[in-house]
């Protein structure tokens, strides 16, 4: 074996090692989907958040569209702030869009859907600033054409997450419920 | 009785003192690397006989695994109507673990025991002792090319055991099995998170390495220079470096994972 064969497979090796770990990072592992663009962070409050998680998809129409970036719970408003970043190129959002908490498959993981609303008609503006604070700005008599979704918005419709457990609940009440009315009825 | 006890505190006295000298070895060797990695050629001969020639057995063994996986998996989470889960169990088992672990165990086979019982023999032929006569460093010379490449390759081999074996369970279960194509990978995409599992399982191959080509190239310098002696080197090699790994994969995994 000469120097300059040992030296190509050497070469070789290292190439393939690192063309596999390249392999592992884009096309089995989720480092293709670290968007590069930098986005812009909306939130939103939810009652219930259960089982989203950081990372999870942020979806319109089904097409995912960003990112949830960070789950807090606001101690002044006793509810789950959620903070998504949108991807810069979707920046023409209505602002009056609703988000919900949907499930991907009956097992599946936790998404958020954005569904697009009409563009707000009233001129009042949702913000809210890095401490949480929500505030509302009056900008009647100024150029209300409809806005879209920026940097720091809120949203103020959401829908919480579907708790099995609860909706077992409310089941069973009501089932209850219309026995109780039966037996009266037959009283 | 008497003797019984004499004997009993002599192997621990002996188990002591080969680990001491086992660690005082190890601080040598890094300190030798300096020196090594201003002579490249003496790492590239290295990586060959323990990077390139371990390539095959890696590869072969990473696509069966992954095949073998494939088969398994597909067969569990077909009665849960889940077989789409495929390419995420695959990826993440051999990611996490079976690809440092397994990887390592061959390595362990395949290299480190050629590498105790080479420097085993150079020891029982005095090639190391003719060295120090003449004033070059053995410990420089010959084992630290021998640990770094050991330590460079063994991410190296991990990466491309995952990778295969990924591509084996895909051949199985897009494959011969039916299991969509898309739904292979853009599960296996959403699950597989690229700095908990691939950077944790790239770090744990990196401390496998280290700790396998230590005990080879420690055995072989410690060797009782006859040729039984070299032969339980190696069998000490092979023995102590795979129970080394298995024991700190759970010690790492509860670490990365717990």
């Amino acid at each position: 074996m000469t120097t300059r064969m040992m030296e190509i497979w050497v070469g070789l090796f290292v190439a393939g090692g690192i063309a596999a770990l390249f392999m592992l990072s884009m096309k089995v592992s989720n480092l293709s989907t670290y968007s590069s663009d930098k986005g812009y962070d909306v939130s939103a409050y939810f009652e219930d958040i259960s089982g989203l998680k950081v990372r999870s998809a942020v979806t319109m129409s089904g097409v995912r569209i960003g990112r949830v970036k960070s789950i807090i719970f606001d101690k002044k408003r006793l509810s789950a702030l959620v903070i998504m970043e949108i991807e810069g190129e979707y920046d023409s959002l209505p602002d009056d869009s609703s988000a919900s908490i949907y499930t991907a498959g009956l097992l599946g993981e936790k998404y958020i859907g954005l569904e697009a609303g009409a563009g707000s008609t009233d001129c009042e503006e949702f913000s809210m600033d890095d401490s949480g604070e929500v505030s509302v700005e009056d900008n009647a008599g100024k150029d209300c054409a409809p806005k879209s979704l920026k940097q720091g918005s809120l949203i103020k419709l959401t829908q919480d997450s579907l708790v099995l457990e609860k909706l077992i609940g409310q089941f069973i009440s009501q089932f209850l419920n219309d026995d109780d009315k039966k037996e009266d009825v037959k009283k | 009785m008497i003797n019984q006890i004499q004997s009993l505190g002599r192997s621990a006295l002996d188990f002591f003192e080969r680990l001491g000298r086992g660690h005082i070895l190890l601080l040598d060797l890094l300190k030798g690397i300096p020196s090594v990695v201003v002579r490249p050629v003496l790492i590239i001969q290295q990586l060959y006989s323990v990077g390139v020639l371990s390539l095959i057995i890696i590869v072969v063994s990473g696509f069966f695994v992954g095949m073998v996986m494939g088969l398994q998996g597909y067969n569990t989470l077909v009665d849960f109507g889940a077989e789409e889960s495929l390419g995420v169990m695959v990826a993440l088992s051999l990611v996490r673990e079976l690809g440092p672990v397994v990887t390592a165990l061959l390595f362990a086979g395949r290299a480190g025991s050629a590498l105790t019982a080479e420097i085993g023999l150079m020891k029982a032929t005095e090639q190391l002792s003719a060295m120090e006569m003449m004033a070059v460093d053995p410990i420089r010379r010959v084992l630290a090319p021998r640990f770094l490449a050991g330590f460079i390759s063994m991410p190296l081999l991990a990466a491309m055991f995952s990778a295969v074996g990924v591509l084996g369970g895909f051949f199985v279960g897009v494959g011969l099995l039916g299991v969509d194509d898309g739904a292979y990978w853009s599960q296996m995409q959403a699950s597989v998170d690229v700095y908990d599992d691939i950077y944790n399982g790239v770090i744990k191959s990196l401390v496998f390495g280290l700790v396998v080509t230590w005990i080879a190239v420690f055995e072989g310098y410690d060797a009782i220079p006859t040729s039984e002696g070299v032969s339980r080197a190696t069998t000490r090699t092979v023995v102590h470096s795979s129970l080394a790994v298995l024991g700190l994969d759970f010690i790492l995994t509860a670490l990365m994972f717990g």
